[in-house]
């Protein structure tokens, strides 16, 4: 088969993996090797397909060929997709030629799990040796991780990867069993927690002051797939939570269920609930920069998100005995939660109120959504008066659907 | 009335040397014609580049006009220079920035600094805020050079060279070169641009003159591979065209190889995500082994 074809069948096979990130991990560069590559910490996508997501990385698959029959997955072993394999140095001359015409980051690579957990895991990370060791890449290395493989080769695939995720897949248990028979629910947990316990001891200095072994610098992430089951909203961010908490996660992402080709019966396909989708990614900032609880979140009474406002907006309006809020004198907590303030921007306004009081003013020159804030806010030009308790504000408040996109104006 | 001649786009030092000078001797803001001395140009035409610029700044300034720009020098004769830390990081952002204005708004904010304690703190200030913009804008337009950088191989003499055409809209050139020194460095590149080109030969950077896009060499085997992976990494079944333009504003497109295919696959999408949705789910084609697994994580098959 020639290599486009097998590049092909394995971008198709990797897309619905919802991450492309290349940022959190260590600064480097090229300027003492024998090779390429630098990271600078911060991730640069360098294209943008129309789907709207980024592309910072070769995203591909090692195989599609999978034994597992995960309903879900467009590889699972009973679909009819067209199969290939790439061999290791395929991956390798790849994305060091990609990487050279600065398309990419680097490399994310998955793989359907042929033979053995253990022999693909194997494979997965022969590419990342080679890539780091015989050709002294130093761009950004993802790895995605099987759960049933050893902790030796977990520990491997942390010496040479910048990241490494382990797909939580499905926000409960139940639905794993149900939805992906083989995957074993409480093995995905445990190797986040052994992922989680060598990530960070390699950033303790030891007691003589040297420095641990290297082990994924930038973390560990997951994904969970929103509309395969039924989950509630409230379920998936408790996980969410949990998952932060207990493992440290970097990052979970939220991938719409989208129809995929040769569906499996058992899992009827509608559109990908593209606006929860986002509504999780929102109320996923709140709970990790906002600080918000989870379970204050979820203001709906069917345990879902409102799906046409931010879910800060929607807290806001349930809790409107706490505002307005007086942007010169309430403290950074409050602020963060005031609807349309952004982290930069609180930051912002409490650097400018200890020189003088902050007028509206001076919230549209520092480009806050002030129509969005108003309602809620208090300022030494400004009182929102009866507009706050209002029975008309939710409406005035909600944003019109933007889904589906008019083609024509686009193009 | 002072005119201060720079030496290039982004003389930096001229800029405070000059800045420096004039505040120690009480020159205020409205009295000073900034503008950059063309490389083979006369003076005559020189003067006439900073009337244009001083016709600029001040629109800006009828605006709004702040509070102590009007006001009576500052005795500062003898006395120290105010510059905070925030001012001297923004200063070196939006020098960098293509508009005419920036060095008269740096003066005027830096005379400012000298009466107003705390100005560079104050975000929502009409000057401050127009800093903030500008050294944003160029804050973006090296991030994205970064990324859409697109380089195409040759091999001249059995050795590979990589070249690139980028249009970069502020004077940001020098400033990127290190990111892509660090990264390539073993590479032979050369990034060309209508102001300027750099070339980096595996030891030392070269600066060259502006050129033209036509110089740039046909796709290679791997720009080919490169739009397969684009076509296919996209999920038709998720339009989501105002995130992709947003991040991706269409005035890069000429210069993305992989942009070509943007307005065919969006053309697809619908008709390709229907025919998913309508199709009957077929019985596998192959045998299938059920797959059991042991406790101990090895597999029966």
């Amino acid at each position: 088969m020639q290599l486009k074809q097998k590049l092909e069948i394995l971008a198709d096979a990797a897309k619905y993996d919802a991450s492309c990130a290349s940022s959190g991990t260590e600064q480097r560069n090229s300027r003492d090797g024998k090779g390429i590559g630098s990271t600078t910490g911060m991730g640069i996508c360098h294209s943008y397909a129309p789907d709207g997501r980024c592309i910072s990385l070769l995203k591909i698959l090692l195989t599609n060929f999978c034994l597992y029959d995960c309903v879900y997955c467009v590889n699972r072993v009973t679909s009819n997709v067209p199969r290939a394999r790439f061999s290791i140095d395929e991956v390798v001359q790849l994305t060091l030629s990609f990487y050279r015409r600065n398309y990419i980051e680097g490399l994310f690579l998955s793989s359907g799990i042929i033979q053995s957990p253990d022999y693909t895991m194997e494979q997965v990370v022969e590419v990342a040796r080679v890539l780091r060791e015989e050709h002294d890449f130093r761009g950004y290395i993802h790895l995605k991780t099987i759960p049933d493989a050893s902790p030796e080769l977990l520990a491997r695939a942390g010496r040479y990867a910048d990241r490494l995720s382990i797909n939580i897949e499905l926000p409960t248990a139940a639905s794993l069993s149900t939805l992906a028979p083989e995957k074993d629910g409480v093995a995905i947990r445990v190797s986040m927690a052994r992922l989680r316990e060598r990530i960070d001891a390699s950033k303790d200095k030891t007691l003589t002051g040297k420095r641990p072994p290297r082990f994924s610098p930038g973390g560990q992430s997951t994904q969970m797939i929103v509309g395969a089951d039924a989950t509630d909203d409230r379920t998936i961010l408790s996980t969410s939570a949990d998952l932060y908490g207990q493992y440290r996660l970097r990052r979970v992402y939220y991938s719409a269920f989208s129809p995929i080709p040769d569906a499996s019966p058992v899992l009827p396909l509608q559109s990908p609930p593209l606006v929860r989708e986002h509504r999780l990614y929102q109320a996923d900032w709140l709970m990790r920069f906002y600080g918000f609880e989870s379970h204050e979140i979820i203001t709906g009474e069917q345990g879902m998100l409102a799906l046409d406002m931010d879910p800060k907006t929607a807290w806001a309006l349930q809790n409107r005995a706490m505002f307005p809020v007086d942007i010169n004198r309430a403290p950074k907590a409050t602020l963060l939660r005031v609807p349309g303030l952004g982290v930069r921007n609180v930051q912002r306004i409490l650097s400018a109120r200890r020189v003088r009081a902050v007028r509206l003013d001076d919230l549209v020159r520092m480009r806050a959504p002030v129509n969005r804030m108003l309602p809620f806010i208090q300022l030494p030009d400004h009182h929102p008066g009866a507009t706050l308790d209002a029975a008309s504000l939710p409406a005035q408040l909600k944003e019109t659907p933007t889904m589906p996109q008019q083609l024509g104006l686009f193009l | 009335m002072e005119t201060v001649y720079l030496q290039h786009e982004t003389d930096m030092e001229g800029w405070r040397d000059a800045a420096r000078r004039l505040i120690l001797s009480g020159v205020a803001p409205h009295d000073v014609y900034w503008c950059v001395r063309p490389a083979e140009e006369s003076i005559e035409n020189a003067t006439q580049n900073c009337i244009v610029q001083r016709d600029i700044f001040s629109m800006a300034s009828a605006e709004s006009v702040p509070d102590s720009a009007g006001q009576a020098p500052p005795p500062m004769e003898g006395q120290r220079l105010m510059v905070s830390r925030q001012f001297v990081e923004l200063a070196r952002a939006v020098i960098l920035h293509s508009s005419a204005e920036r060095f008269g708004l740096l003066y005027r904010v830096l005379w400012r600094c000298q009466l107003e304690r705390g100005l560079m703190r104050l975000t929502g200030d009409a000057d401050v805020a127009r800093l903030h913009a500008m050294a944003k804008a160029v804050g973006r337009d090296k991030h994205k050079m970064k990324a859409f950088v697109r380089f195409r191989e040759t091999v001249l003499d059995g050795h590979p060279r990589y070249l690139a055409w980028f249009e970069p809209e502020h004077h940001i050139m020098a400033e990127i070169a290190p990111f892509f020194i660090g990264r390539f460095t073993t590479m032979d590149w050369t990034i060309m641009s209508p102001r300027m080109g750099m070339r980096w030969d595996g030891k030392s950077l070269h600066f060259l003159p502006g050129g033209k896009p036509e110089a740039l060499q046909e796709e290679d085997a791997s720009e080919a591979l490169w739009l397969s992976y684009y076509r296919h990494i996209f999920n038709p079944a998720r339009l989501k065209l105002k995130a992709m333009q947003k991040e991706m504003p269409k005035k890069y497109w000429h210069n993305l190889p992989e942009a070509e295919l943007i307005e065919e696959l969006i053309a697809e999408a619908g008709a390709r995500t229907q025919a998913m949705l309508d199709r009957h789910p077929e019985v596998p084609k192959r045998k299938i082994v059920g797959y059991k697994r042991k406790p101990d994580d090895g597999i029966i098959e």
